[in-house]
Order: structure tokens, then sequence, then C-alpha cells
């Protein structure tokens, strides 16, 4: 071994190392199946409704900024958590998603990237979904430094430094898990849940609670609508062909 | 007062500040506030900008020029000592202590590439306790009352008894930091009783650790009494012996104290980390006795030619 290899050891140890801790390279969508079992759009049909949450709107507690100026001077009104956002008697950043009996349909991977961005020091969307090997870029608006810890449990997890202003970093999840929580480091208040999802039968509720999931085949389902703080409720829905359905889930604020 | 003695002595010091900077880290829950290494953001350590040392990001990377700081000290600290120290066994003890940090600093860096794993983060934890042990070991070897070494008491009970307390606290420490690295610390909410009862109603892996915890925490506290009052019936006159003794019953009080604390104020980071240090401190006065008490059994004429050699070294001096 020559001198200059012996030199460059440690720098290959080191990447290495970093490449083990950063998890394997995410997999290329695989191609479909020729027998792959497609949905009819002509016969399929609509579940909609509304979280409602029942009882007076807990306050989110204010978050304390002293420790960046520049978040400080991001929010001079101050910061409040977003664990409760609700309108009209609706409970809005609830993820709504189909968690079970869509059988064996297959369904293309969407290329483009949902994107997961960090303005005045939070994450923007606080609750998002996902598609199996659909790419999440991850972008830092503002002037001062973040990191993206996604504390996966069922895909690899990671914890990505974003120094400085536009910096975007592109991620993918092999592995269906709900939820993902993300978190920074630096800002211990900013956090971020992710559904990753094998279809597409996923919503994140808003204007007061609603959400819908468009496109379902006939068949007979188990729904969930998950929240940060009051947790997960599911129930039954059978659809027939052409056919949509009202539901709603009611949380209780205490 | 020789000045490898004193030099020594400010690693000490300097540890026990690298021990607090730690505490502060995991205290704070900064552990990833930076996630690279040895890099900070991309940034050459020790050129990474002040401004930007926001959040987290303070404890973390502060706890990282101390550690540097530290760990250049050793370098010092082992080669000084191997160029003036005549007792060789002294000489491998300051390698070791180099080997020590060295190892500990591969090993912080591990657990932040790595995200923290509980295993990773407490073998980082108990290393900086047996760190401080070698670099406080090694104040001790070199001080002017052991190289004198006049009379000491030689008494078998006394090191049983100082080792077996020394051994304790130890593992004592090892437990408080699986309950820090596996988020265990709120497990048992009230104190000093468990939800209520003398023993834990409810059990699950992290009550089982703080509960350990708990009890270990009496049965360290027993041995240090029954050490200080073995101490106090049979070597009254001894100062080396008694002020070692009556301090460690002082800290122990207060770790007990502080430990209630961070639990009744649901971890609050400065009490948690003065928890973490003076359970660094409570287990380096247990060290001092012990190795007091065992100073008969340590060589004698080596010792009298190290006390020459130590005395005349001046900092810049080679061993004679």
């Amino acid at each position: 071994m020559s001198r200059n290899q012996v030199r460059l050891l440690p720098a290959i140890a080191l990447l290495t190392l970093g490449a083990a801790c950063t998890g394997p390279a995410p997999e290329p969508a695989a191609a479909p199946p020729a027998d792959a079992k497609r949905v009819d759009a002509s016969t399929a049909g609509n579940v909609a409704g509304r979280v409602v949450l029942e009882g007076a709107v807990p306050a989110n507690p204010a978050i304390p900024l002293t420790a960046d100026p520049y978040c400080a001077r991001m929010h001079p009104g101050g910061l409040a958590a977003e664990t409760f956002v609700a309108a009209n008697g609706g409970l809005e950043n609830v993820f709504v998603y189909v968690k079970d009996g869509l059988g064996g349909y297959y369904f293309d991977v969407p290329t483009e990237p949902v994107k997961l961005d960090q303005v005045g020091c939070r994450y923007t969307p606080h609750v998002l979904g996902l598609r199996v090997k659909q790419p999440i870029a991850i972008s830092n608006s503002d002037e001062t430094l973040h990191t993206v810890h996604a504390l996966a449990q069922v895909n690899p997890a990671f914890n990505l430094s974003q120094p400085m202003q536009k910096i975007t970093n592109t991620k993918t999840f092999n592995a269906r898990e709900v939820m993902v929580h993300f978190k920074c480091e630096v800002h211990n208040w900013m956090h971020a849940y992710v559904g990753v999802l094998d279809h597409p039968y996923f919503a994140v509720t808003r204007d007061g609670g609603k959400f819908e999931l468009k496109g379902l085949p006939a068949g007979t389902y188990t729904v969930e609508a998950w929240h940060e703080k009051l947790g997960a409720q599911t129930q039954s829905v059978t659809l027939g062909e052409k056919e949509s359905k009202e539901i709603s889930f009611t949380f209780k604020a205490s | 007062m020789p000045w490898l003695h004193r030099y020594i002595k400010l690693v000490v010091a300097s540890t026990v500040l690298l021990i607090a900077a730690g505490g502060m880290v995991t205290s704070t829950g900064s552990g990833l506030a930076v996630p690279d290494w040895p890099n900070t953001y991309g940034w050459f350590m020790f050129s990474f900008p002040m401004e930007k040392w926001v959040g987290g990001i303070f404890y973390e990377h502060g706890h990282r020029l101390i550690a540097s700081t530290v760990g250049f000290l050793t370098i010092i600290l082992a080669v000084w000592v191997w160029r003036v120290e005549p007792r060789r066994w002294v000489r491998w003890l300051a390698v070791g202590a180099l080997g020590a940090v060295v190892f500990q600093g591969l090993l912080g860096g591990l657990t932040v590439l790595l995200l923290l794993p509980a295993p990773v983060s407490i073998g980082h934890a108990g290393l900086a306790q047996l760190f401080f042990c070698l670099t406080l070991s090694l104040a001790l070897f070199t001080s002017p009352r052991w190289l004198a070494a006049e009379n000491p008491a030689d008494d078998p009970m006394l090191r049983k008894l100082a080792a077996a307390t020394t051994g304790l606290v130890y593992f004592q420490i090892l437990l408080g930091a699986t309950m820090r690295h596996t988020g265990a610390g709120m497990a048992i909410p009230d104190f000093p009783l468990a939800f209520g009862h003398v023993i834990p109603p409810v059990w699950s892996a992290a009550v089982a650790i703080h509960f350990a915890h708990r009890v270990f925490a009496l049965i360290a506290a027993g041995a240090i009494l029954a050490t200080a009052l073995h101490v106090h019936h049979h070597h009254r006159g001894r100062r080396e012996l008694l002020r070692p003794a009556a301090l460690l019953v002082l800290l122990v009080f207060v770790q007990i104290t502080l430990g209630g604390l961070v639990v009744l104020t649901g971890l609050q980071p400065f009490l948690n980390t003065a928890h973490v240090v003076n359970g660094a401190l409570v287990l380096g006065t247990s060290l001092v006795l012990a190795l007091r008490s065992f100073r008969p059994l340590f060589e004698r004429a080596p010792v009298r030619d190290a006390r020459r050699a130590v005395s005349a070294a001046s900092p810049l001096g080679a061993r004679s």
C-alpha cells in the first residue's frame, strides 16, 4: 500500500461509517407486474367527511423563541404550538387514510416530490402524506440553520444538516409507516408528521376539519383518523360501485 | 507543589467541566443538534461561526470544543508524565488516560452519527466517569502526600469497604446513565414515593430502570455511611482519610436531594446536570479514599525516587 493510500485510510473509514449510518439507498420504483390489478376509475367512489372536535379547543402553549434571535425576529408577536388547529368545530391537521381493505391493487408512484419546508422556524405543512418511494423534498427557507430529524421506526431514521437558506434535501421512504415524526434538533418546538402509504387514499383535514378520499374502488375499508395529541380512531366503511359516502370522526378535547 | 501535579489537577478540573457540559447536552436534549461529526454543519469544528450557536447547538458544539481542549490537555499530560515520571505503572496510567479520552471522543462521534443509540450513549457516559477517575488517580499518585507516604493507614477492612463503595457508586452511575439515555427519568413521576407507594404498583422497563436507580441510591448511600463510620471510629486522627470520608457523606446527601429535585421539577436541565456532576464528585471522592486505603500496598522505594524526580521536574523538565 502506498503512502498516499495510507493517508486516505481515515477518510475512507469515515466515508464508510457515514454510508453505514445513512441507511440503504432508496430503491427505484419497481415496474408494475403484467397482471397488475388496477382501480377502474369509472366505477370508483368517494369517501368524504369531517373530523369534529368536541368541547373547548385546548390552548396551544406559547413557544419561547429566545434560543434563536432569527426565530424571535420572524415572530415579533410570539409563536404558539400547532397541536390544536380548529375552525367551526372541526379539527384540522388530522391525517385520514385507508388503513385496511384495499387488497392487491397496484398504484403508480408519483415521481413529483412532496414538499416540506421550514419557514419562520416551523414546518410547512405541519402534517402531510406521501407514497412509499415517492420523493420528499425538504427545504430550508429560513436564514438560520435547522436539522431535519426523521424519527422513523420502520424506515431508516435520519438527521439532516441544513445550515443555510435554500438548501433542499430529497429523501424517500421504502416502507409504509404512519406516522413518521420529524423534528428539528436545534429548535425543539418544530415538529411535523408524515404519513407514508402504499396507496393514494389519504388526506389531511383542512377548512374546518374536512377531508375527502377520492377514487376508491367498491369494497369494505377501515378508515383511520390520526391526530398528534388525541390519538387515532377507526371506522369501517362499505362502498358500492360509484358510491360516495359521508363519515365523521369525533375527538374529545379533554 | 510540583508543576506536574498542579497541571494534572487542572486536567481534573477541566474534566469536571467537560462532564457538566456533556450533562447539559443530554439534559437539554441537544445530542443531535449538530448532525455531523467531526465537522459542525460542514464547518471545521474550530471555525464554526459563533452567531450560529443557537438553540441546542450551543450545548452540543460547546461540549465538543471543551472535549477537544481536554483531549489536547491530556496529550500534554501523557507526554509530560512519560518524560518525567520514573514509575513505569504511572507512565502507563497516563497513556491509558490518553487512550480513554481518544476512545471517548470516537464514542461521542459515533453516538451522534448513529442517532444516539442507548448502548453507545451509556458507554460514552460511563467512560467519561472512568476517564475522570484516571485523571484523578494520576493527580493523587503525583501528590506530595502520596509521594511522602509517611506511615499510611494499613487497614484491610477499610480497603474492602472503600473499594466496594467505589464499585457500587460507579454501578449506580451506570444505572443513572441508563435511565437518562433510555428516557426513563420521569418513568416514576413522584418522589420519594413511587406512584404513591413504596414499591411501584405498575411496572414497565422504564419503571424498572428508574426504580433500580433509586434502590441502588440507598445501597450506595448505605455503603458510604458504613465506610465513613469505619473511618470515624478507627482512623479519627488521620485527616487524609477523615476528610474524604466526611466529604463523601456530605456529597451523597446533596446527591439524593438533587435526585429528588430532578424528579419533582420534571427534569429541570440545570438540576439534572448538577446531579450528574455531583455523582462524579461522589465517585471521585470515594476513589480517593479507596486509593489512600491501598497506599501501604504500593511500593515504597521507587516512590521515594519518584518524589525526587517529580519535585525536580519543571514544566519543561526531562525525565532524570
